[in-house]
């Protein structure tokens, strides 16, 4: 049972990574290979706000969110609307050279260190059933069902929302009828971040942060996104979620050595058998 | 007289060439064994500029061709390559990594050029390689001290959580070996990937088969996740650590886990804590205070296999010189000396001349170690 309750701990963030993931692509159509980028870069900001400066919780956090939309916001700015005669390849490429940038940066700002910082909520070890759960990883669990949630209600309700999804639909379309399709686009990456950078904060705590935790964060997430089909909203969240377990499970039962081999097994047999994903949807298209 | 001025020129140009120690060094100052890279160098750098401010070794002043390998296996062989070939130097300190160290083995055989290794795999040295030395502790000295720990305290039932690197597998494969021969029974093997960011699975299933101690081996922030999922499981196992986690960095990431963790390591980290009449005490507080005071960065053990590695550089050019075999026999003969390491004792047949002693016992306590007996 242990397996459930850290994999639906990892799993949350790779959910919240996945998500990054399908907004981009669905208002761009091309993969942010820097999200787990934003992510290393939350808990660098939030340790900087905290450690160095001495700034309560409360005030860090807003700090950090605001600094996250300026961040993705000039992310798309400098790395995606300056190009010249973009497509698809070109732009995808530019996102794996930002990620490696990013990371440059990091370790030339932050050090080669693992930075930690405190916990914010006190430190109690809940007895579950058949298992153990601390009062970080539930923070963790709830902030990202949270997130999830109050995303989802954006996009359904608020006009700006609305234009999002019309963007995903067809963005020439939702620019005659009035959209601004570059500022959507701008924003896709700014709250591509903020999603990086509130995982960034609640996993600190736990699980510190190194310059170097962007690779393999964006890929799990990538993976989790692929796995609920790419651009699916509900299907990022549940697929984070899944690889989470799955990973945890294959922990417990086989030799642990083989966990990530076999979580990504399973997302293989998936596209094998359902090629969009689990939980994707083809867009309708006339003949 | 063009021809003239162009031979003067090249006597010039050659006369310090020839009045120099050429000194190569390869560490991985970036990368993700940085932490281990980075001290190498700057204990490497202060110790060439402290010999050439005192005049050198044997007279000639030491010039340092220092590259970053970046912890990359195929950078290491290039920039060995570039050493010898363009750089000609007398003799290559480094590289910073196990895997490095066996890529470039058969290359300093190749083009006859000494290399002092900071890396620990034993099979640096074993099989022998003439021109190949090493200065860290291997695992198997901090397998047997762990080992012989448990067994005084009567203990013999142990699970083993390795991390999934050269360093983790080279400490499984020991820890699986000596097992027999201290007579202890490995009930569960389980291991992690560095980038993994919660144990509680593995860790479940060790709980299961209720051993006495849990060993960890590993090196960065994977150990002290370890380190606190097994508090927050309430395991009462004794944990044991390696030697990869005898930094500060370390005690700071795991916090309050930390406590009670038991690891072998190097004398350098309680060099305050030795008897005033220890015959280590002397070297590790002064290349402590030197590092410290430079640096501004508390002294790792890490740095100190520099230290031992260019002390027995500098024995093999003061005693042999610069040529390749008179070096090496030179180093070989060289007889008991006591480096940050541990009491070496080189040989021809033994080219690391450490043993278990190398290593201490020693205990987190109050966020510091304490040397335990």
């Amino acid at each position: 049972m242990q397996f459930i309750y850290s994999g639906i701990t990892s799993g949350s963030i790779f959910a919240l990574v996945a998500l990054g993931f399908n907004i981009i692509y669905n208002t761009t159509g091309i993969i942010n290979f820097a999200q787990g980028e934003f992510v290393m870069i939350g808990g660098m900001l939030i340790y900087t706000l905290l450690s160095i400066y001495g700034l309560p919780f409360l005030i860090a956090a807003p700090l950090a969110l605001l600094a996250a939309l300026f961040i993705g916001a000039l992310f798309e700015r400098v790395f995606i609307k300056s190009v010249r005669s973009p497509n698809e390849i070109k732009l995808i490429t530019i996102t794996i050279a930002a990620s490696i940038i990013l990371r440059g940066l990091g370790m030339v700002i932050w050090g080669r260190n693992s930075l930690s910082v405190d916990a914010y909520i006190p430190y109690k070890v809940l007895e579950l059933p058949a298992g153990t759960l601390t009062s970080n990883s539930l923070l963790v669990i709830i902030v990202s069902l949270v997130t999830a949630f109050s995303l989802s209600l954006f996009f359904k309700r608020s006009s700006l929302g609305k234009a999002f999804r019309a963007c995903y639909d067809d963005k020439i379309a939702a620019g005659i009828c009035g959209v601004d399709v570059s500022k959507i686009r701008m924003l896709a990456f700014a709250i591509a971040a903020l999603l990086g950078v509130i995982a960034g904060i609640v996993t600190t705590p736990i699980s510190y942060v190194t310059y170097t935790d962007g690779i393999m964060t964006g890929l799990k997430g990538f993976a989790a996104a692929i796995l609920g089909g790419l651009g699916s909203f509900w299907g990022g969240v549940a697929g984070g979620l899944l690889l989470g377990i799955f990973e945890g499970f294959f922990a417990s039962v086989l030799p642990s050595g083989y966990k990530d081999a076999f979580a990504f097994l399973i997302i293989l047999a998936v596209l094998f058998l359902r090629p969009k994903g689990l939980f994707g949807k083809k867009k309708a298209e006339r003949l | 007289m063009k021809k003239l001025l162009g031979v003067v020129f090249m006597i010039i140009l050659a006369v310090p060439l020839y009045a120099e120690v050429r000194l190569g060094a390869l560490f991985a100052v970036t990368g993700p064994a940085s932490f281990l890279g980075l001290p190498e160098k700057q204990t490497l750098e202060m110790l060439v500029e402290e010999v050439n401010k005192t005049g050198g070794i044997a007279g000639e002043k030491v010039k340092l061709f220092l590259y970053d390998t970046k912890g990359l296996d195929t950078e290491a062989r290039k920039k060995f390559i570039r050493l010898v070939k363009k750089d000609k130097v007398d003799a290559v300190i480094g590289p910073t990594r196990s895997g490095s160290t066996l890529a470039i083995k058969e290359l300093a055989e190749k083009y006859k050029t000494p290399l002092f290794s900071c890396a620990a795999s034993k099979r640096i040295v074993q099989p022998l390689n003439k021109y190949v030395f090493k200065s860290p502790q291997s695992d198997t000295h901090a397998v047997g001290k762990i080992y012989n720990f448990l067994h005084k305290k009567g203990k013999s039932k142990v699970a083993i959580i390795t991390a999934q690197n050269g360093f983790g597998d080279s400490g499984r494969t020991e820890l699986l070996e000596l097992a027999d021969e201290y007579g202890m029974e490995i009930v569960a093997d389980e291991k992690f990937r560095d980038t993994d960011k919660d144990m509680t699975s593995q860790l479940t299933k060790i709980s299961e088969t209720n051993p006495d101690a849990i060993i960890c081996w590993g090196v960065g922030p994977a150990p002290a996740l370890v380190a606190k999922n097994t508090r927050q499981l309430g395991l009462d196992s004794m944990l044991i650590m390696s030697h990869g986690v005898a930094s500060k960095k370390f005690i700071e990431l795991a916090g309050n886990a930390a406590e009670g963790i038991i690891l072998p390591a190097g004398r350098l980290l309680v060099a305050e804590q030795l008897e005033k009449d220890n015959k280590f005490r002397e070297v590790l507080i002064n290349y402590k205070n030197a590092y410290e005071k430079r640096y501004d960065s508390s002294v790792s053990t890490f740095g100190g296999h520099a230290y031992d590695a260019f002390m027995m550089f500098k024995y093999g050019i003061e005693k042999g010189g610069k040529k390749p075999a008179a070096m090496i026999s030179a180093v070989e003969n060289m007889g008991a000396f006591i480096g940050t390491a541990g009491k070496f004792n080189i040989t021809a047949s033994d080219h690391n001349g450490l043993d278990e002693s190398a290593f201490v016992m020693l205990k987190i306590h109050n966020g510091d170690w304490e040397l335990i007996n």
